[in-house]
């Protein structure tokens, strides 16, 4: 008994010390995981980082430069501080990006499911449903959806999220209309097992590192969304601070303040790319077939 | 001797793009308490069909009609909840791809246990320590290890006693076991053969085994229901069978098995095949199904399909001319 804990406790603890072994191995893959820890991080403490309150004006100090002593990043049209409204703009962007493919994932993936494994008039709607919306390009889609629930950031989420459920249904079928004819779910619905083991169990159990894949993917893409989306006036509203609203309140002054465009973009670009790294190393990982 | 599982006049038709398919044509056997049946016919006969058909998991474009009872209680008439119940506790099956047949992603005791759960409502403790006793049943070695264990850790055979632990872990009153064997190698396909021995006299279970390998037939089975195209054209006890084979194509069959120790006493060297190969059925025969490659065809076979007739004291074929001129080898015996 105690030599049957032993080896089952080595064998677990040796196989996870593989995976990481192979995360770790990927430079590209730990950098972008310190990349989404920093901008989680700033975005669950926003408010106690930021070194100023950033909705105060001052128009003593308009279009400060970058790296002046009390204002490191420079100051706005308003004089507000710019280092400030990024730190705090962080938590809409991930807030976005994270809820929008949170949301798309579970409607996605249930639509998915039930949609492959049952087949019939259902899959059949639910299919064509998917290709309808995916003939939409992504941000067509999203800016509609938003220009029709109204400008706000909860509304630029449902947008994103609803922009993001199609491609969350066809991956999640595609893997379900093979995993279904697998001969162990045969032998599930021969040993009388219930539709929900059959398909939460089995079936979803398997299709899991497809997905956990295809979120690392659309989590940069809905903070880009969330972005393009306040940048036309359709998501988060001023003076509140975020990513987007600042990218476009900076157009209007590129010809006296480039700067000013530059620290929202490369905060959005930073963001996208560590999401995009991590999630290119995690496929590498989680494929059995990627171990060299 | 009352029978355990009575199958009666069971048609199976698939309706399909080019028109319906006949894939078993009333197809009526019975398996006793503690008795090995084997179904026996070429790929695509409707062996496995039938199967499928008692544990009614067949696709809905497949209509099905007869009658199939389970110790007097007709199966094709219960509610989906109600044969939910009846498959993995009373009816279970065992299937040809120990490979594929458990899920990657589960260990082997969860695996086990979820028939447990569900079945006998055990606690996952109790679940486990069942588990044990099923693994030791169907002698895996290091049982209580293997429980932790994911499928990719264990071999073909090793995979197989797991499917076995599982289908009779709620002691089932009849097993399916649809080839095997098939995947395994002889060493393993014999200790495979030993298990199902002991399972019927430990746990008293009847089996239904499907396959095309008469060896195994001979092996282990009691009765024997030969098919061709969806058509039962012989049945009878397997000794029966085997030394006097009425129909032309179990005749064929018997042929086809390599037998070295007739090789060895200076037999023919050569295995005799059938030519042709089976046919598709779309709608009832018009003649009989096996003449366009039977020796022994005459006009009578093209006019219809005859019905099993008694040839011997508990031994039936479909044949016009059963038993004649059958051209057996002396030798040929189980």
């Amino acid at each position: 008994m105690t030599v049957a804990v032993a080896t089952e406790l080595t064998a677990r603890a040796q196989q996870r010390r593989r995976l990481r072994r192979r995360f770790t191995r990927r430079p590209t893959a730990v950098i972008g995981l310190v990349g989404i820890v920093v901008f989680v991080l700033v975005a669950l403490f926003g408010p106690l980082l930021s070194p100023d309150d950033p909705n105060a004006t001052n128009y003593n100090a308009i279009f400060v430069s970058p790296f002046s002593p009390g204002h490191l990043l420079g100051t706005d049209d308003l004089g507000r501080d710019v280092l400030s409204r990024l730190i705090v703009g962080t938590r809409a962007s991930m807030e976005a990006g994270v809820l929008a493919t949170l949301i798309a994932a579970v409607i996605g993936v249930l639509c998915g499911l039930f949609a492959g494994y049952y087949r019939g008039w259902l899959d059949t709607l639910v299919a064509r449903a998917t290709d309808v919306l995916l003939s939409f390009p992504f941000a067509v889609l999203a800016v509609g959806l938003a220009s029709i629930l109204g400008p706000s950031l909860t509304n630029a989420i449902i947008a994103l999220a609803v922009s993001l459920i199609p491609t969350f249904i066809r991956v999640t079928r595609a893997e379900v209309l093979g995993l279904r004819e697998q001969d162990y779910v045969q032998a599930a619905l021969v040993s009388g097992a219930t539709t929900r083991f059959i398909v939460f169990g089995h079936i979803l159990r398997n299709c899991l590192t497809p997905l956990v894949v295809q979120a690392t993917v659309a989590i940069p893409g809905s903070i880009i969304g969330a972005a393009m989306l306040s940048f036309l006036g359709l998501g988060e509203q001023p003076p509140t601070a975020s990513w987007g609203t600042m990218l476009s309140e900076s157009q209007n002054y590129l010809g006296q303040a480039a700067w000013f465009a530059l620290f929202p973009g490369a905060a959005i670009a930073l963001a996208t790319l560590s999401f995009n790294m991590f999630g290119d190393g995690l496929a590498d990982v989680l494929d059995p077939k990627g171990d060299q | 001797m009352t029978p355990r599982l009575q199958v009666d006049e069971l048609s199976v038709e698939f309706d399909t793009d080019e028109g319906p398919v006949l894939a078993v044509d009333r197809m009526s056997f019975t398996v006793g308490p503690r008795e090995v049946v084997a179904l026996v016919g070429e790929s695509g006969c409707g062996k496995s069909v039938t199967s499928m058909a008692i544990l009614r998991l067949l696709p809905r474009r497949a209509s099905v009609t007869g009658s199939i009872s389970l110790d007097g209680r007709e199966l094709t008439s219960l509610s989906e909840t109600a044969i939910r119940e009846v498959r993995g506790r009373d009816v279970s099956m065992i299937f040809q791809e120990p490979m594929t047949s458990l899920n990657p992603s589960f260990t082997i005791g969860f695996q086990i246990g979820e028939v447990l759960r569900r079945h006998e409502g055990m606690s996952r403790k109790q679940a486990n320590e069942r588990a044990v006793e099923l693994l030791d049943l169907v002698r895996m070695p290091a049982a209580r290890t293997r429980l932790r264990e994911y499928p990719h850790q264990l071999s073909g055979g090793m995979r197989q006693r797991v499917m076995i632990a599982m289908a009779v872990a709620c002691s089932p009153q009849v097993l399916i076991a649809d080839e095997p064997t098939t995947a395994l190698d002889v060493t393993i396909q014999a200790q495979i053969l030993d298990i199902l021995r002991d399972l019927r006299a430990d746990v008293g279970t009847s089996i239904l085994l499907i396959t095309h390998d008469l060896g195994v037939v001979a092996d282990i089975a009691d009765r024997v229901e030969i098919m061709y195209a969806g058509h039962q054209i012989e049945s009878g006890p397997v000794d029966d069978l085997f030394s006097r084979p009425q129909h032309p194509y179990t005749v064929g069959l018997l042929g086809a098995v390599p037998r070295p120790d007739l090789l060895a006493e200076g037999g023919s060297r050569r295995l005799r095949e059938i030519p042709g190969l089976v046919p598709v059925l779309r709608g009832l025969p018009e003649s009989c199904v096996f003449a366009p490659r039977c020796t022994r065809a005459t006009a009578v076979c093209g006019e219809s399909m005859p019905p099993l007739a008694r040839t011997g004291p508990e031994q039936y074929a479909a044949c016009h001319h059963a038993g004649e001129d059958s051209p057996v080898r002396k030798g040929i015996q189980a």
